[in-house]
């Protein structure tokens, strides 16, 4: 993988087209580079330049030049925001994974003793409780699961059906890609609930799978967009050309050639899905059309926190919190990683 | 001549809406139809003998090509057919009750979306760097990231139920308090959205050669900002403008299932719920028209501003 980028990919073309799509133009222009802009050695950077010495660099070997994935990791390990974010989601999942062993209930355990109670430490409710006694800090971190789960599945979903058909699209051109995008346009020209909402009542409800592919669905539309306006350009590039000469398999081409060059605008906005499917999830799970009782989903857990918000509100404060920190580190490692991998800004 | 272009490229993608909404209406109706489950399936199943008679009064008992050609005709007349689970109402009358609401809200959340997030925008990259530009900018991510229906209960339980200035939920007609809470929260994303495009769009157009030209001519700041950076910075928000909208439809539902407002947005869930098939296409039609002719005024204002764009 990483070889595959060595020659063709400097750093400095490979995102200039993200900015094609009309969306992706626009939520990009406000990716200022943010703490690594700083960095002196980021902007400069010569053919045969050398590395210097002891970067302890992860990815690249001794003495070779430095590629996309070296600068870029650089560039991000001098941005203090995005490691706060990262560890604060790492540290999240492991609550999330660890944290209801810890605790003497389960998620569907009633308490009738403490129904609607208050966060305290002395009967282990560390979060309170709902208005039928289930513990919230269980909860809340099974919904956290549920919702990191699903928000991860469907991201690799849209990731492999954007990539496959941005790269097809573009690379075959044509009427194939005339129509291919048009369909896309379609798409992305309806709200984009309304699909999710169609396919949530295609199935029934709270099936886990089916809630997958209703939001992996959805997310794929921009990524489509950017890889084939990648494509577009990669497709006139002298190693396709060599490629073709010599006789490599259309979809050799696309899935050796091109995609692997289309690693670092697909990372971006793969970070970038992420927080978009947890929201599509909780959303729908906050509309009943998603996770149903008995189990949990951040989303289900707001709805409910939200009638109670009165006499409870903890009920909406746990996962609200929880969700909101999660959309927020998701969000600002997602433009870190642009800025990184996109240092045409500075 | 420009302008008569501009007449002839509107029209040509106005007769373009149509078969996109042909397509949606057509998709979304296979779709619906084809999910298990009717509207007529409750806990406890209907005598057949009735069952058989509602089918027959709905038409659902005829074949699904058959269904699909009556309703496109009737949709062509303008109606969208019976609600199957509120009976009394055809989905044109729930419609046209609905909608002056949820358009009010939707086009005063954009209002002050456009009102607040350019100027921040500008704001935030006049002083590049200092804290208000942090400040603005931090916000800006915040915005983006609260989802409207966490948005909407916290505004609530801060301006509804600690502080008791406003309504927490409900709609007395004409009273346009029961509507400030709903428009914040409906507009506070797309907020963060323009004002982040505004900030990256001026930060950029400062950097052309012509302002630098500008200012080399000895003009003020404030001059160079109206008259020359201005413009160009307005277009990547105007082309935002188009998915804003689409946001703004999209979030109108959740803004009006939590404040509960009586606007059209309640329906397409409870439609999709209840499985009331024409309540749901009806939904589908009226929100896909809008959503595609704004689009269009959006790819129109844009051209109309950016000299380089050609409608050949």
């Amino acid at each position: 993988m990483n070889d595959a980028h060595a020659p063709e990919a400097a750093p400095g073309e490979v995102p200039s087209d993200l900015r094609g799509g009309r969306v992706a133009g626009g939520l990009r222009k406000g990716g200022e580079p943010r703490g690594a802009s700083n960095d002196p050695i980021g902007g400069v950077r010569t053919a045969g330049e050398p590395r210097d010495a002891g970067s302890g660099d992860p990815l690249g070997g001794g003495g070779e030049p430095r590629g996309l994935w070296s600068d870029a990791w650089r560039r991000l390990r001098g941005n203090r925001v995005v490691l706060v974010a990262l560890s604060l989601v790492v540290l999240i999942a492991l609550v999330a994974l660890v944290g209801p062993l810890l605790s003497p209930y389960t998620v569907e355990a009633l308490d009738w003793e403490h129904l609607a109670s208050a966060p305290e430490l002395t009967a282990a409710h560390w979060f309170g409780t709902d208005r039928l006694g289930r513990d919230l800090f269980v909860r809340t971190l099974y919904g956290v699961r549920i919702s990191l789960l699903i928000s991860l599945l469907a991201s690799a979903v849209s990731v492999v059906i954007g990539v496959t058909w941005g790269a097809v699209a573009g690379y075959i051109g044509g009427w194939i890609d005339t129509w291919m995008m048009r369909f896309v346009d379609v798409l992305y020209s309806l709200p984009y609930l309304f699909i999710v909402i169609i396919l949530a009542t295609l199935f029934e409800r709270g099936s886990l799978s089916v809630l997958l592919i209703a939001i992996g669905a959805i997310g794929w539309l921009t990524t489509a967009r950017i890889v084939r306006g990648q494509t577009l350009t990669l497709k006139r590039r002298e190693f396709i050309e060599a490629a073709r000469a010599t006789g490599v398999s259309v979809p050799g081409i696309l899935f050796r050639h091109i995609v692997p060059n289309l690693a670092g605008p697909v990372v971006v906005y793969a970070t970038l899905t992420i927080p978009q499917m947890i929201t599509f999830e909780s959303f729908l799970s906050f509309l009943g059309l998603g996770v149903q009782e008995p189990l949990a989903s951040l989303g289900s857990l707001i709805n409910d926190g939200a009638q109670e918000m009165q006499s409870a509100p903890w009920m909406l404060l746990v996962p609200a919190t929880f969700l909101v920190t999660l959309l927020v580190c998701f969000n600002l490692i997602g433009d870190g990683l642009r800025d990184a991998l996109d240092p045409r800004d500075r | 001549m420009k302008s008569q272009l501009l007449l002839r490229y509107a029209l040509r993608r106005l007769l373009g809406v149509l078969p996109t909404l042909f397509c949606i209406v057509s998709a979304s109706f296979f779709i619906v139809r084809l999910a298990p489950g009717g509207p007529f399936d409750q806990e406890q199943a209907l005598p057949p003998q009735i069952r058989a008679n509602l089918d027959r009064l709905y038409g659902l008992d005829q074949p699904l090509g058959v269904q699909y050609l009556h309703y496109l005709t009737g949709l062509v007349h303008g109606d969208f057919g019976p609600s199957f689970k509120l009976r009394d109402f055809t989905v044109g009358e729930l419609i046209a009750q609905g909608l002056p609401l949820s358009l009010t809200l939707g086009s005063a959340a954009m209002l002050l979306a456009v009102l607040v997030g350019i100027p921040l925008g500008i704001a935030a990259a006049l002083r590049r760097r200092t804290a208000a530009d942090y400040g603005i900018t931090s916000l800006v991510v915040l915005g983006i990231a609260f989802p409207s229906f966490v948005t909407g209960p916290l505004l609530a339980l801060v301006f509804g139920l600690y502080l008791q200035w406003l309504p927490v939920a409900g709609w007395e007609a004409g009273e346009a308090r029961y509507l400030i809470l709903p428009v914040l929260t409906l507009a506070l994303p797309v907020i963060a959205y323009i004002a982040r495009i505004t900030r990256g769009s001026l930060l950029e157009v400062l950097r052309a050669n012509y302002i630098r030209t500008a200012r080399a001519r000895g003009l003020g700041e404030m001059r160079v900002l109206w008259r020359h950076a201005l413009q160009p910075t307005l277009l990547p928000v105007v082309s935002y403008l188009g998915p804003a909208t689409a946001y703004v439809v999209t979030g109108s539902l959740v803004v009006e299932t939590v404040f509960g407002l009586p606007g059209t947005g309640r329906y397409l869930v409870q439609g999709a719920i209840n499985r009331d098939y024409t309540l749901v296409m009806g939904m589908i039609t009226v929100y896909g028209a809008i959503t595609l002719t704004l689009n269009l005024v959006a790819d129109l204002v844009y051209g109309w501003l950016d000299p380089t764009v050609r409608h050949e």
